[in-house]
């Protein structure tokens, strides 16, 4: 898979992915965020989820249209930096938004289906960030580790219908990354119809 | 996917003297690294870009007005401390002026404020098309300082400056048919560049019971901290109803119409499920999206929580006696 040694990509896709959540947390701090900046770090830190996560199902597309193949070596590095907007975006809402009110979040998650299908999208994540560890790839098997992690599609999804239920009108962003995830997967399904023909004819008949 | 990572070495292993010989690519790879780190944390603080973004030290520019002003006192004025003046004008909701919450401030010199000339008709005996700066002239201005709850559950206090809409309402004499009072916002896309995107069906219009018009809280603004209202805010003229959600506040007034019948308002055809016509503030009925039992007081970080009618429920409940307020939210 590796043709080049690439040392400085992850660390660099990693430094740069986390560079805004440090500058929101210390603009924040200094209460630089404007008039209201809790709601300024919950739309920023869930847009960069989607966005982060969005960036990581490309990788494969990318890779199968273009041949490079940098862009599986930095896959999983974008996965946990998408894990990481959207732990980030929780902990602001839990936090910050609603103070802890266990009450008020329990209600929010099973009563409001903008935020249940948000919540989803988070606990889809956790098992994909838990087992992102070659250790765990091994443990699984190859082929039961890829169909766990296909889940991160589903999570996408569910991101981006959140991102639409959210807004009170003007759809056109959320519209936009939904846009850009189908022409993704139309990529990887239109790959996987290719490899089944391929198949097909190498059969003897 | 599976190349092993080797373990990492001891600091004890890493000579100066390897770095040495492999400097240049050492050099190459800082380089590559710094780059592409720069272009992944600068693109996602681009996509981040045109969400709401504060600004750096603005502060709008309006004229003072140096009218006497009646104080506020009692009802019509709370205690509560008042929201700052930077952050009234620089978080608004005017999809008129574009959808983020601080591109009215951005866009507020495009809309010309003056000359203006505001249209009172319908089920009047007196019909009055009178230039803006006349109609506030005729009346006592006075000081109201309002809470402002605003349907995304946030609030402000703001001390506007205004005439009573039932003085206007009384100078005009609505005729015995008049039920209801409709409010339009100037249409022009030019001013008003937002209205070229059909995000809304523009112009944007609001409504009124009469007795909610006629009742004393029910203010038309003209001002807020002593000076004139800028336009983020709905200059020249725009409607104070301190019990209900701040969307019925139809900003940029140019004309106000009695009718018979009740009115269409523009949240209410956008989404009926959503957004009633009374709008009342209410804890007890949710936004189907969110929950309106509490608040968050701009400038506060825990939320509030959100009081009946806005806290106003001693003089406006009367309003809605026999009413499912459920039902007619």
């Amino acid at each position: 898979m590796a043709s080049s040694k690439l040392p400085w990509l992850n660390p660099a896709i990693a430094v740069g992915g986390l560079s805004p959540l440090l500058l929101l947390a210390v603009q924040g701090a200094q209460g630089q965020l404007g008039a209201n900046g809790i709601e300024f770090a919950l739309n920023q830190t869930g847009l960069f989820a989607l966005a982060v996560l969005v960036g990581s199902l490309a990788c494969t597309p990318v890779r199968l249209v273009t041949g490079w193949t940098w862009p599986a070596r930095i896959r999983r590095t974008l996965g946990l930096l998408a894990f990481t907007y959207a732990a980030a975006h929780f902990l602001t809402y839990a936090v910050l938004d609603q103070g802890l009110d266990v009450r008020a979040m329990a209600e929010d998650v099973f009563t409001r289906p903008f935020i249940t299908v948000g919540f989803t999208a988070l606990m889809l994540l956790v098992p994909l960030a838990v087992t992102s560890t070659n250790k765990w790839v091994r443990r699984l098997g190859f082929p039961a580790w890829q169909r766990l992690h296909r889940l991160a599609y589903v999570a996408a999804v569910l991101g981006v219908v959140h991102f639409v239920w959210r807004v009170k009108k003007d759809v056109t962003e959320p519209v936009l990354y939904g846009a850009v995830l189908a022409l993704l997967f139309a990529v990887r399904v239109g790959e996987a119809l290719r490899k089944r023909r391929a198949l097909a004819r190498e059969r003897p008949a | 996917m599976r190349d092993k990572l080797p373990p990492e070495p001891p600091g004890s292993e890493v000579t100066p003297e390897k770095l040495y010989l492999r400097r240049r690519e050492f050099i190459k790879n800082a380089g590559l690294f710094a780059g592409t780190a720069a272009v992944v944390g600068g693109g996602l603080y681009l996509l981040g870009m045109k969400r709401t973004r504060p600004m750096d030290g603005f502060v709008p520019d309006a004229g003072v007005v140096d009218q006497p002003v009646a104080p506020a006192q009692g009802l019509f004025s709370t205690d509560e401390p008042r929201t700052p003046y930077e952050d009234i004008t620089t978080y608004n909701n005017f999809y008129e002026l574009g959808l983020d919450k601080n591109d009215p401030a951005r866009r507020a010199h495009l809309l010309k404020t003056r000359p203006w000339t505001v249209v009172i008709d319908g089920e009047v005996h007196k019909p009055w098309t009178v230039d803006v700066d006349q109609l506030i002239s005729a009346f006592p201005l006075e000081e109201r300082v309002y809470r402002m709850r605003c349907v995304e559950a946030w609030s402000m206090v703001i001390p506007w400056l205004g005439l009573p809409l039932g003085k206007l309402l009384d100078r005009v004499q609505p005729t015995s048919f008049a039920k209801y009072v409709a409010f339009t916002t100037l249409e022009d896309p030019e001013q008003l560049p937002g209205q070229k995107s059909p995000v809304l069906d523009w112009p944007y219009v609001e409504g009124l019971r009469l007795d909610e018009a006629r009742h004393p809280l029910t203010l038309l603004a003209t001002g807020l901290y002593g000076k004139q209202l800028p336009a983020q805010n709905g200059a020249p003229l725009r409607l104070v109803v301190p019990w209900k959600y701040g969307f019925k506040g139809i900003k940029s007034i140019v004309r106000i119409t009695l009718t018979r019948e009740q009115p269409p308002t523009t949240w209410n055809i956008t989404n009926k499920r959503e957004y009633g016509f009374y709008a009342n503030v209410n804890p007890a009925v949710d936004h189907p999206r969110w929950s309106q039992a509490t608040e968050r007081r701009i400038g506060e970080t825990s939320r509030r929580p959100t009081l009946p009618f806005n806290g106003y429920a001693d003089a406006v409940a009367g309003l809605y006696s026999g009413m499912d307020l459920k039902r007619d939210f």
